[in-house]
This record gives structure tokens, C-alpha cells and sequence, in this order.
């Protein structure tokens, strides 16, 4: 409990001190509150934009499959848009992919392929992951091969849905 | 006496390297061999293990220079003294507790804090314990903060808050938009490493300043003006891991403009280089400085790429491939693992005078431990721009032969990774044995 009583005294004598710093102390503190107002502007824009394009919430059939991405870390191996392990290929638009798709998928994901671990996962926990994998890919392309590269050293991306 | 335990957190954190580095050696050989020891060592487990024991190395040692440097160089008397042991022991406890977890398959967390979500909370604790005392210590006794003391408060503070925001995943409000999801775990992620960017750099500003007696180094307006432009960073620099998620564009713009301001600090490293460097073995801690002039180095080469990759016409290609991991071990063994062990090495000539740091076995490990790295860093560079052309040079080609085609790529890494693990044995052993001595001939 003292400790408690210290730690709070503590904090209201810092609050105190602020009366009694010097001159450039102010300054830098004024400095530091300029940078802390931007950055709470910032994160209340980050923290409430939804995404460039319409893309839909996660249904909870996604979400499981999310949950299943990550607890078995399929992060450590593999990419959504390029972020994650190496060891696996990027799986953004595998759902789409001319070749993969559903089908291709769902018998990836028991076979235990190279360095892929043999899971053991039912026919709804595949069906989860895969709702996921799809969700995923209507957001966007990775890697986004029609993006068009400007003078300025910007990229403009090529989005899905309209944009 | 509280003296001791700043110590605790160094050896700590020796071990955690020692362990972190094994763990990541491992890892590196399932690039190597796919399928040779996946039933022993799963790769999901390895690098769970491996990059939560190489954070950890990172932050527990700047944590235990701190302590010390407030006890022990400034001798200041800590707030309560007490705090610093439940802080120690919080921390490990929770160590020992995230590892037995790994161990047993429990893994509900991300990326960089893959164990379950509940460890977080002693984590977070433990981080304010830090600053109650830190600022409480500080308060008063300290007029006109030199700029080390405002970074490691910045440090400590932003750690509490991108570690919490690293969580928000377990919120519906942001688990259940993939793409605001995504962006916040990876905003939450370059603004940790930020943090710790701070408590690093400012024990490299401190060291220095002490080592050289110029206090200048850390009371200068440049000092300053440098401290901000690296909060700036942080706080809206970190955008370039998330350049090709369909995020808003504004943040993306933020976050190009934000990271060319550090053309800056390229410009000034330069230009100090042209002024003569010093003459270490007339120094009072020479191996302390040539660590830090190690140091020098890597944060050139580093940033010459971070500057190069925040360009989204440039991370277009580099983005998802290799070069962002030479990024990122240049940064964390090069820069910040260099800096660590030159404060400790600082320490040990400060805490146990029978010590040699200048032993043939360190001295030698540095030299390794450069050349080697320079050598896996190059090899990273090399598996990433191999893949990016595999990614846009190819287009659609089939994974499994792009990553054959990388064998000796990836062998070569392994191959200088085994080197790198050596040298930094030859350098950490020692310096863990000089610790435990040091604990052990102040208790009698
Ligand atoms: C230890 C690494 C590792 C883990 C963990 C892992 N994978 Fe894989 N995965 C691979 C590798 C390697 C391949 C490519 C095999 C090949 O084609 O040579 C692959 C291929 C795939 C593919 C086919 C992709 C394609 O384009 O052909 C899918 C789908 C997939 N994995 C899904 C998953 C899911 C879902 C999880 C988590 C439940 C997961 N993987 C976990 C390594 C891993």
C-alpha cells in the first residue's frame, strides 16, 4: 500500500516540477506536445479509415480461419500482401489464382508438402481457412504486378473493387 | 543493494543472445534442407523462440545499462530501489513462462509477440514499473536533461504504448477489417523497433559522451534536433512495410515524406567522418569504442538501404524478399547488438576492474564478427534480389523451383550465420563469465 501512496505522490509531484523547469526544459517538453498532438490526430485516422477500397468485414467463418492462421503460425512461413515468413510462398491471391483456387487449397493444407508441417485439420477448419484465404484476396493484389511506377519514386497501386 | 541487480538483467539478456542466436541458427538451416529436420524442429516453433529471445536480448540490455548507468556512473539513488527487483524478476518468470509455452505449442500471438496474449500483461507491467522508476529517479535530482535522458523516458513510454497497440488484434473493432488490421499490427511493429531505437541510441549517445568526457555530445542542439527527427520517425515513419496494402494513400504519403527526412542524419554521419576519428588505444575504454566504431559502420551501410527501400518505387521490388531481412538483422545484430555490447563493455570496466576486455578472444570476435556479418548481409542482399526477379523478372513461376534455385544462397547464409554465432560466442561468453564473477565477488 505505501508503495501505491509513494508511486502517486510521485506522480503528482513530477506534475509539480513542470512549474518549475528551465527555460529550454519548456521549450523541448513544448516540442515533444506539438509531436504528441499530430500523432494522436494520426492514430484516431488510423485507428477509423476502413480500407481504399470497399472490402467486406471478416464473416466469422473468416475469422476462424484467421484464428487458425494464426495460431498455427502459417505467418512464419507464408505472405499476405509480402509480410511474414519466407520459407512458404505469398498466399494473397492464391484463392483466385488461375491454377489454384478452393480445390488446390484444400488439399495443400493436410499433405505436409516439403516444409510445410502435416496438419490435421477437419473439413471445417479447412473450409474456415480457406473462407479466410478468399476474403483475403478480394481486397487486393500482392504483388501488384499493373501498378504503375512514377517519376516522383511513388507507386500507384491497382486495387480491386472499382478503384 | 540495488546495485547488483542492473547486473541480473545483463547476464539475463547474454543468455537470451546465447539462446536467440542458437534458436535462429537452427531456423536457418530449414532454408537449406526443407525437409531434413522439420519433425524435430519445426520451423514454427524455432522462430517464435528466436525472435522473442533476440527482442529480448535487445531490450532487457538496454534495460539493465540503463539501471546501471543511473546507479552506478551518475550515482543517483533510485526511486525505490525495490521496484528494480520485482521488475527483474517479472520479467524473468515471465521469460521462463513464454518459453514453456513455445515449448508446449501454445502460440495465439503475432509475428513479433507470437506467445498467447495473456503474457502481455506482465510484460506491460514490468515496462511501467520501469518508468515509475525511471522518471521518479530523474525527477528534481536532474536539472536540463542531457538528450540521452529524454530518449530513454521516450523509449520507455512509447514501448508501453506500440506493445499494447500490437494487441489491438483482440478487438472485433480491428480483427475483423483485414486491411486496418494488418496495417495497425505492422504501424504497431516499426514504431516498437523505434522505441527501442531509442533506448539503444541514447545508451550510445551516453556511452560516448562518457567515454570521451564531452558532455556536448548529448547537451548540443544537434543532439536534439537529431532526438526529434527520430521521434518524428517513429511516430509516422513506419508505413513503408504497408506501401502495398490497399490502406488510404495519405498514410502511405505521410510515411514517404517522413522517411526522406532521414537523408539528414546520412548527410551528417558523412560529414562527421571527415572529421579525424580517435585513437582508440589511448582511449579509456578501448574495446567500449571500438564496438561503438563498429557500430559506426553498420548504421551507414543500414541506412544508405532504409533510405533506398522508402522509396515505394524501390520497396515495390524489394518488399517481401530478403532485403528487408538484411534490413533488419543489419540493423538489430549490426547496430543495435554492437551498441549493447559496447555499453557492456563500458560496464565491465566500470563494475570489475579485474576484467580485461581488450583479451585476445574478444578482440578477435569483433574482427569475426564483422567480417561475418558483412558477408551474411550481403547474402541476404543477394536470396532477395534473386527472388524479386523471380517475383517480376518471372512472374508466376513456380515457388518450390525458385526457392532451388536459391540453395546456395541459402547455404552461404547458414554458412556465415554459423561463423557469426561463433564470433558472437567468442565475444559474449567471456563477457557473461566477467558478469557472474562481478555478481558473485560483491556478495562476500
Ligand atoms: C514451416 C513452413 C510452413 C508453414 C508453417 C505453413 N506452410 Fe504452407 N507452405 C509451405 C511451403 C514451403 C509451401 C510450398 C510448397 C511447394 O510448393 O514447394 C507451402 C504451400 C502452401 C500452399 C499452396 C500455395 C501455392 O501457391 O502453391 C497453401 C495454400 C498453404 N501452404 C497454406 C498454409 C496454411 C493455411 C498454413 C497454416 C495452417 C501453412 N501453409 C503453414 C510452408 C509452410
Amino acid at each position: 500500500m505505501s508503495y501505491l501512496k509513494e508511486t502517486f505522490l510521485g506522480i503528482f509531484n513530477n506534475l509539480l516540477y513542470l512549474t518549475k523547469m528551465s527555460k529550454i526544459t519548456k521549450r523541448y517538453i513544448f516540442v515533444i506536445a506539438i509531436l504528441l498532438a499530430l500523432f494522436s490526430v494520426y492514430n484516431y485516422f488510423i485507428y477509423t479509415s476502413e480500407a481504399y477500397t470497399a472490402t467486406a468485414a471478416l464473416s466469422p467463418q473468416a475469422v476462424k480461419g484467421q484464428e487458425l492462421w494464426q495460431e498455427n503460425n502459417c505467418w512464419s512461413c507464408h505472405q499476405l500482401y509480402g509480410l511474414g515468413g519466407y520459407l512458404g510462398p505469398d498466399l494473397t491471391n492464391v484463392y483466385s489464382h488461375p491454377d489454384k483456387g478452393p480445390v488446390y487449397i484444400n488439399a495443400f493444407l493436410n499433405s505436409g508438402v516439403k516444409s510445410m508441417p502435416k496438419f490435421q485439420f477437419s473439413e471445417n477448419e479447412k473450409a474456415a481457412i480457406i473462407e479466410y484465404l478468399r476474403m483475403v484476396d478480394e481486397t487486393g493484389y500482392y504483388p501488384n504486378f499493373d501498378a504503375s511506377i512514377e517519376n516522383s519514386g511513388w507507386v500507384t497501386l491497382k486495387y480491386k473493387n472499382g478503384r | 543493494m540495488a546495485d547488483k541487480r542492473s547486473l541480473y538483467f545483463l547476464i539475463f539478456a547474454l543468455s537470451a543472445l546465447l539462446a536467440g542466436i542458437i534458436f535462429g541458427l537452427t531456423a536457418s538451416l530449414q532454408y537449406v534442407y526443407p525437409e531434413l529436420l522439420k519433425e524435430y524442429t519445426p520451423f514454427t516453433k524455432l522462430r517464435p523462440f528466436h525472435v522473442t529471445s533476440v527482442i529480448s536480448w535487445i531490450v532487457l540490455a538496454a534495460t539493465g545499462s540503463i539501471y546501471f548507468f543511473l546507479t552506478q556512473v551518475e550515482n543517483l539513488k533510485l526511486f525505490t530501489p525495490r521496484l528494480l527487483g520485482v521488475h527483474f524478476f517479472l520479467f524473468l518468470l515471465t521469460g521462463i513462462g513464454i518459453y514453456i509455452s513455445y515449448a508446449l505449442g501454445y502460440m495465439e500471438g503475432r509475428e513479433y509477440f507470437a506467445f498467447a496474449p495473456v503474457f502481455v500483461i506482465p510484460v506491460l507491467i514490468g515496462w511501467v514499473l520501469f518508468g515509475i522508476n525511471y522518471f521518479g529517479t530523474l525527477r528534481k535530482k536532474v536539472r536540463n536533461w542531457p538528450v540521452y535522458y529524454w530518449m530513454w523516458g521516450t523509449g520507455i513510454v512509447f514501448m508501453v504504448y506500440h506493445i499494447s497497440e500490437a494487441h489491438l488484434w483482440l478487438f472485433d473493432y480491428f480483427k475483423i477489417h483485414f486491411v486496418k488490421d494488418m496495417s495497425v499490427q505492422w504501424k504497431s511493429y516499426g514504431s516498437f523497433t523505434g522505441s527501442w531505437n531509442m533506448l539503444v541510441y541514447g545508451i550510445s549517445i551516453f556511452v560516448m559522451s562518457k567515454i570521451k568526457k564531452d558532455s556536448q555530445l548529448a547537451t548540443s542542439k544537434i543532439a536534439f534536433f537529431f532526438y526529434f527527427l527520430g521521434l518524428t520517425n517513429l511516430m509516422f515513419g513506419w508505413a513503408h512495410h504497408t506501401y502495398f496494402l490497399p490502406t488510404q494513400p495519405w498514410i502511405r504519403y505521410v510515411a514517404y515524406a517522413v522517411s526522406m527526412t532521414e537523408w539528414v542524419v546520412l548527410g551528417s554521419i558523412i560529414y562527421n567522418w571527415r572529421r579525424s576519428l580517435p585513437k582508440v588505444d589511448r582511449m579509456n575504454h578501448p574495446m567500449a569504442t571500438r564496438f561503438m566504431m563498429s557500430a559506426d559502420i553498420w548504421i551507414f551501410l543500414n541506412l544508405i538501404l532504409a533510405l533506398l527501400f522508402s522509396i515505394p518505387a524501390i520497396n515495390f521490388f524489394t518488399h517481401g524478399t530478403h532485403v528487408t531481412v538484411a534490413h533488419s538483422m543489419g540493423t538489430t545484430i549490426g547496430i543495435n547488438t554492437t551498441i549493447l555490447l559496447s555499453a557492456l563493455m563500458f560496464i565491465i570496466g566500470k563494475a570489475n576492474a579485474a576484467f580485461t576486455t581488450q583479451q585476445w578472444l574478444i578482440k578477435r570476435g569483433l574482427q569475426l564478427f564483422n567480417v561475418s556479418l558483412f558477408l551474411f548481409w550481403c547474402a541476404l542482399l543477394m536470396a532477395g534480389i534473386k527472388k524479386s526477379y523471380w517475383m517480376y523478372g518471372i512472374r508466376q513461376g513456380i515457388f518450390s523451383e525458385m526457392q532451388d534455385g536459391l540453395t546456395m544462397v541459402y547455404g552461404a547464409i547458414s554458412f556465415f550465420g554459423l561463423i557469426l554465432v561463433i564470433s558472437l560466442c567468442m565475444i559474449v561468453i567471456p563477457l557473461c563469465k566477467g558478469f557472474v564473477q562481478t555478481v558473485r565477488l560483491g556478495r562476500t
